[in-house]
């Protein structure tokens, strides 16, 4: 229980559009990712389903059910908030709480499925506590607590990760994955980091300036590019688009090879280049090569590899690995 | 909370200013204090000497708790006082919400015109109102002046609890709206608490000014009933003699009830500070 289907959904402010006309089908108990640059309107797009912003124009329905004039309460949304927006002078508990009791929810129900839910985010010791008392980590895990008490029928991420350090990322994320599997709910989720896309996402709406790009499992995405924006944004280090002519191939207009399907030779390959940047990671290399046929190009070696700037090395690309775009800069299969 | 280095003599010019600004704010009270306690002679012949056993009188006092009703004053200025900031609170905590959170046509236009009523005198429209209040028949009464100060007081609360009201994250108040709160109950119990401190602030600006209006009580509401501390202390100011001794013991215990809202407010505006900032 919990589909969502938006019909040439569009917002303007003013005259200036935001969303121009988002169609999208979204199954029960699909774990989506709206990923995107800042100002793509992945946010407003999701305030939209959420109610908070009204769509100028396009419908949206809920389980079959049109909620364009439906306030937020009834919608049957929960929202996780990324500055986790607890409520500042009450409990935890209370916290969790206001939603149900707003809803006339009888208490014992409120408080089986406050404890509920605290126990499935470890909240059980903080229940008294006071927002202001709790860690970064903690308070998101009251956000995400307060979602789920009101079991809606959808859940709606926006940015739930980006406050927190890197560490806390990484394990709020797996709590989050964890709890998709757990519930079996429909989850929406922003994001403008795709690491959190490809790791979290049954699908993935790429959107830019307002439209959607691709939709696709995170491996679609990787190995299928919709266009020259999605090739450029899924994957780090970024594609490396080379100009078609320059290769001699004129059945495109540009080529694209992603980092880690390049290899690396000092005695022949592909594409002479000069080293001009190195940076270790330890489980990768990258190697940064001007080089005068294709430009700057970026490599990824796995494990470690020494080479030093200046060196004269050749590049070459793994075989069928490398994808064409054409001069609208959509993909040609 | 690091500190910075700061040299010995620029912490001490500091410390003069402030010093001798609270000196100077402080003297005109100091005086008052001190020569209601004295007789007649001793406030024309030494004002700035402290009462000695010599001159110690209290005879203002007895006086003014004699003569005169100032138990119904004090009680009159403090209902009009307290009654015009819960008015001008809720009033002008509500204007400011609807000013900073809804996109409405209009909004700007709103907002300007009320930081116009800050800089008219509302004493410009002395004639209207009172022709108002005598068409309405409220002269006489304290309503009349807590109309007339809620009035005077809205445009600046309106100012400055709409740049705090900006200020509470729309998150918040976004997350009370999914969970099924309403306008007005997002407005009482999300934002108000938040902007505490400032409504302290605009408390304390709406109150010194009311408690010691002379120019309203003394057109609106000049009857025995109605009357004021500050214009009730007037009886002892004559064309040809005036009460000091009265006049000054009058002021000096018309001081009190005010400093002790102050101190209500001013507790409310460090505590609404340090929730915030301190856990």
């Amino acid at each position: 229980m919990g589909s969502l289907q938006l019909k040439s959904v569009r917002k303007s402010f003013g005259t200036v559009d935001v969303i121009k006309g988002i169609d999208l089908d979204v199954k029960d108990g699909e774990f989506v990712i709206f990923v995107g640059p800042s100002g793509c309107g992945k946010s407003t797009l999701l305030r939209i389903i959420a109610g908070l912003e009204d769509a100028t124009s396009g419908s949206i329905t809920i389980d079959g059910a049109e909620v364009v004039t439906v306030p937020p309460a009834k919608r049957g949304i929960a929202m996780v908030f990324q500055s986790y927006a607890l409520y500042p002078h009450l409990s935890v508990k209370d916290n969790m709480g206001l939603g149900l009791k707003q809803a006339g929810t009888p208490k014992d129900e409120i408080e089986k499925r406050v404890s509920k839910a605290s126990a499935m985010l470890s909240l059980e010791k903080y229940l008294a506590r006071r927002p202001a008392e709790l860690s970064g980590g903690q308070r998101q895990r009251v956000a995400i607590g307060r979602a789920i008490v009101r079991e809606p029928k959808l859940f709606l991420f926006d940015e739930p990760l980006s406050n927190l350090d890197a560490a806390l990322r990484v394990n709020t994320r797996l709590e989050i994955a964890r709890l998709h599997r757990e519930l079996k709910a429909t989850m929406i989720y922003v994001t403008h980091d795709q690491v959190e896309a490809m790791t979290l996402a049954d699908k993935i709406v790429v959107l830019d300036a307002g439209v959607i790009q691709q939709v696709g499992s995170p491996m679609e995405l990787y190995n299928r590019p919709a266009n020259l924006f999605v090739a450029g944004f899924i994957g780090s280090p970024a594609m490396n688009f080379i100009d078609a002519g320059r290769l001699g191939v004129t059945d495109a207009k540009t080529i694209g090879v992603r980092p880690e399907h390049l290899s690396l030779s000092r005695d022949n390959g592909e594409w002479q280049g000069k080293v001009v940047h190195v940076e270790h990671l330890g489980a990768d290399t990258i190697i940064y090569l001007e080089s005068e046929k294709v430009g700057l190009i970026t490599v990824r070696l796995f494990g470690e590899h020494h080479y030093a700037v200046d060196d004269v090395v050749f590049a070459t690309s793994a075989a069928g690995q490398t994808h064409r775009f054409d001069a609208n800069g959509r993909a040609i299969r | 909370m690091s500190k910075a280095r700061t040299s010995l003599t620029r912490t001490s010019l500091v410390h003069l200013a402030l010093i001798s600004y609270a000196i100077i704010s402080v003297f005109p009270v100091f005086l008052t204090i001190i020569n209601s306690m004295k007789d007649r002679n001793a406030i024309f012949r030494n004002p700035m000497q402290l009462p000695s056993p010599k001159t110690f009188d209290l005879v203002g006092y007895y006086t003014v708790l004699g003569q005169g009703d100032f138990a119904n004053y004090f009680q009159n200025s403090f209902i009009v006082t307290v009654a015009s900031i819960a008015l001008v609170l809720l009033f002008g905590a509500m204007a400011a919400f609807a000013l900073s959170e809804y996109r409405f046509r209009g909004n700007t236009l709103m907002g300007l015109y009320l930081a116009i009523g800050i800089m008219i005198p509302i004493r410009l429209g002395t004639v209207a109102i009172l022709q108002g209040m005598v068409a309405t028949g409220l002269v006489n009464t304290l309503t009349a002046l807590v109309l007339v100060y809620t009035a005077q007081g809205i445009p600046l609360a309106v100012f400055i609890l709409s740049e705090f009201m900006r200020t509470v994250s729309d998150d918040l108040k976004n997350a009370g709206r999914i969970d099924g709160l309403s306008e007005y109950s997002i407005f009482f119990r999300l934002v108000l608490p938040l902007v505490r401190p400032a409504m302290a602030t605009v408390a304390v600006f709406t109150m010194i000014p009311i408690w010691n209006d002379l120019w309203f009580p003394l057109i609106l509401a000049p009857s025995e009933a109605t009357k004021t501390v500050t214009l009730g202390s007037q009886i002892f100011i004559g064309q040809f003699v005036t009460n000091w001794n009265a006049v000054l013991a009058a002021l000096s215990l018309a001081i009190f009830p005010v400093l002790v809202l102050y101190l209500v407010f001013s507790r409310q505006l460090i505590r609404g500070i340090t929730s915030g900032a301190v856990k």
